[in-house]
């Protein structure tokens, strides 16, 4: 039990965003008109393409002449990109097209 | 004031400058989200987000601490391997996004986060090797262990998942191919198998744990497969908006084991948007999730499908259908899949102007899972200009419909089946349809009396009020904009 309370202390911060952000997650979204849960979910979808920094990390943690580590890192950083750049810019493209009515 | 001297810009660590890039990135991903949820916003609230996550990834490739773990030659080489990477991957996203069409967005969109959820993965599986080979690893960071393990493991599932996602939405794959006897079954031994290992590499096994951990990777990949198979038909939506809040989660997870807060800001709120979006998905469908995940729907719709005997249907010609559009006061279409597959969006938005301008009122009656996503048919007909006013969502749609006089089904089929409401042994019973029956007069357009995708028969064909038009949409409704010319 004593260690539980140690965890809960060490991580205090970490566990509060932790808890806002899921709240900020649900509140954010929760009045969505039908008409954007596709660009709503494409837009998610390119934010979660923030992995790319932990790719770009790994790529430089690799020693040098480990190549796995190197090759590892560098397909995950074209995966990376692929994910936010054609998340965002597919994204933009859906929303382009709402547009109201001129009159 | 204490502490700020530190901070001075003679000595300021780059560290710093990328906490705030970092604050201000997690700031236009909030922002952003918010915006995308309304239509006057939401392109700028993308924008937003584009902006912030450029900062993020440039910030992290200039100022983040590990780029300058190694000096000279050596560090020109890892910075040429990254542009290239990010060149590869920016070149071939913009171009990918740039050409598919409006139709096929859904599975682009699978694609993407398929490859989000595999740079996840191979992330994991490099962070494993270097903590195996730095000999990080001891008791203590079993922490960091399982953190690595289940981002493997999520973002795996995600890969091969949103992969197989996209094969079915393309047609490359017909979802009965891929199902095994007692499917769920094997599923559930899978998942306790990769749960078992995923605990016994974290506290038991020492050493091995590298190649255990490959064996894990192997495995969640095939799980991922496994666990999109049995799924198909009106339920793919749900389970590409799943996979997306996974790959939320495995980015969240990654976060932590870098203490990237970014990671972990960005990746919880996909986490968390994507699960309530998932949720409003199902609630459309009056299903819930373990419903829709376990995949009883396809055998329960095979089960109950039932002859719909010696009834007739009427149909109507080309000339008639025109008149009767022409010289009504009111119109409303329910367009479905088949208005995307025939890409007739635009045509219809030509038999729409032409109406109008002859007096009728158009309006369209959107419901909330028609087409293969959630407001699928919104993009498609925004593409073809309608001006979203005009369309309506499944409470309005069902009041305009009462008092319309027309109301023309292009393509849709479960989505305006009588059966949800009063047949209690369908499968889709108690799912809200939109009631094109209370219309004056129902047209469905049709290429032919196959039942829907959910594989159900459909009693409004035979409906006393329903006319068939049979053919291609964007043909008929090509047709369709001539006769009324001439008239």
């Amino acid at each position: 039990m004593n260690s539980f309370f140690a965890f809960i202390h060490e991580n205090l911060m970490l566990i509060y965003l932790l808890i806002f952000s899921i709240l900020l997650g649900i509140e954010v979204i929760s009045k969505v008109p039908a008409v954007l849960h596709t660009p709503l979910m494409s837009g998610a979808n390119a934010i979660h393409g923030v992995v790319l920094v932990g790719a770009i990390i790994v790529l430089f943690n690799a020693r040098s002449t480990d190549y796995v580590s190197l090759g590892l890192g560098f397909v995950a950083v074209v995966f990376g990109t692929l994910n936010v750049v054609g998340g965002f810019a597919v994204t933009d493209r859906m929303l382009e097209m709402f547009k109201k009515k001129k009159k | 004031m204490l502490g700020v001297c530190d901070i001075s810009s003679k000595n300021m660590s780059p560290i710093y400058l990328l906490d705030l890039l970092y604050l201000i990135a997690a700031i236009t991903f909030v922002v952003g989200l918010k915006m995308l949820s309304h239509p006057d916003s939401a392109r700028r609230g993308n924008q937003l987000a584009a902006v912030g996550m450029a900062l993020a990834v440039l910030g992290t490739i200039l100022l983040h601490p590990s780029a300058d773990r190694d000096f000279g030659d050596v560090r020109t080489f890892k910075l040429l391997l990254l542009y290239a990477a990010l060149a590869i991957g920016g070149l071939i996203g913009w171009m990918a996004a740039y050409r598919v069409k409006m139709t096929s967005m859904p599975q682009m969109v699978s694609l993407f986060n398929g490859l989000g959820g595999g740079c996840a993965a191979l992330l994991a599986v490099a962070e494993l090797k270097i903590q195996y080979a730095t000999g990080v690893h001891h008791a203590g960071s079993a922490g960091a262990l399982i953190l690595i393990l289940f981002t493997m493991f999520f973002g795996s599932v995600s890969f091969t998942g949103s992969m197989l996602a996209f094969a079915k939405l393309e047609d490359l794959v017909k979802d009965s191919a891929i199902t095994l006897p007692r499917h769920s079954v094997v599923n559930m031994v899978l998942l306790a198998g990769i749960l078992a290992l995923i605990g016994y590499i974290t506290f038991g096994s020492g050493p091995n744990g590298l190649m255990l951990g490959m064996i894990l990777f192997g495995v969640a990949l095939v799980y991922g497969f496994m666990f999109v198979a049995p799924i198909g038909g009106a339920d793919m939506p749900v389970v590409i908006s799943v996979l997306n809040s996974f790959t939320g989660l495995t980015a969240a997870a990654a976060g932590i084991i870098y203490d990237n807060l970014i990671m972990l800001v960005g990746g919880i709120l996909v986490g968390a948007s994507g699960t309530i979006l998932t949720i409003l998905m199902c609630k459309a469908m009056n299903r819930s999730i373990m419903n829709v995940l376990v995949g009883s729907f396809g055998a329960a719709a095979a089960a109950s499908t039932k002859t719909a005997g010696n009834q007739t249907v009427r149909e109507i010609s080309l000339t008639d259908t025109a008149v009767l559009l022409n010289y009504s006061g009111s119109v409303v279409i329910v367009p479905g899949y088949g208005l995307a597959v025939a890409q007739a969006q635009k045509i219809c938005k030509e038999l729409d102007d032409l109406l109008e301008s002859n007096g009728v009122e158009v309006r369209y009656a959107i419901h909330p899972v028609a087409g293969r996503m959630p407001g699928h048919m919104n993009v498609l007909l925004a593409e073809a200009d309608v001006p979203y006013p005009k369309l309506f969502d499944l409470e309005e749609a069902n009041e305009i419909l009462a008092k319309a006089d027309v109301a023309i089904v292009v393509g849709a089929n479960d989505v305006v089946n009588p059966a949800a409401k009063d047949d209690p042994s369908s499968p889709i019973y108690g799912m809200p349809v939109l009631e094109v029956w209370e219309a004056k007069n129902v047209i469905v357009m049709k290429r032919s009396m196959k039942s829907g995708y959910a594989g159900i028969e459909n009693d409004l064909f035979y409906h006393p009020k329903t006319k068939m038009l049979f053919g291609d949409a964007k043909d008929t409704l090509q047709k369709l904009v001539s006769e009324v010319k001439a008239l």
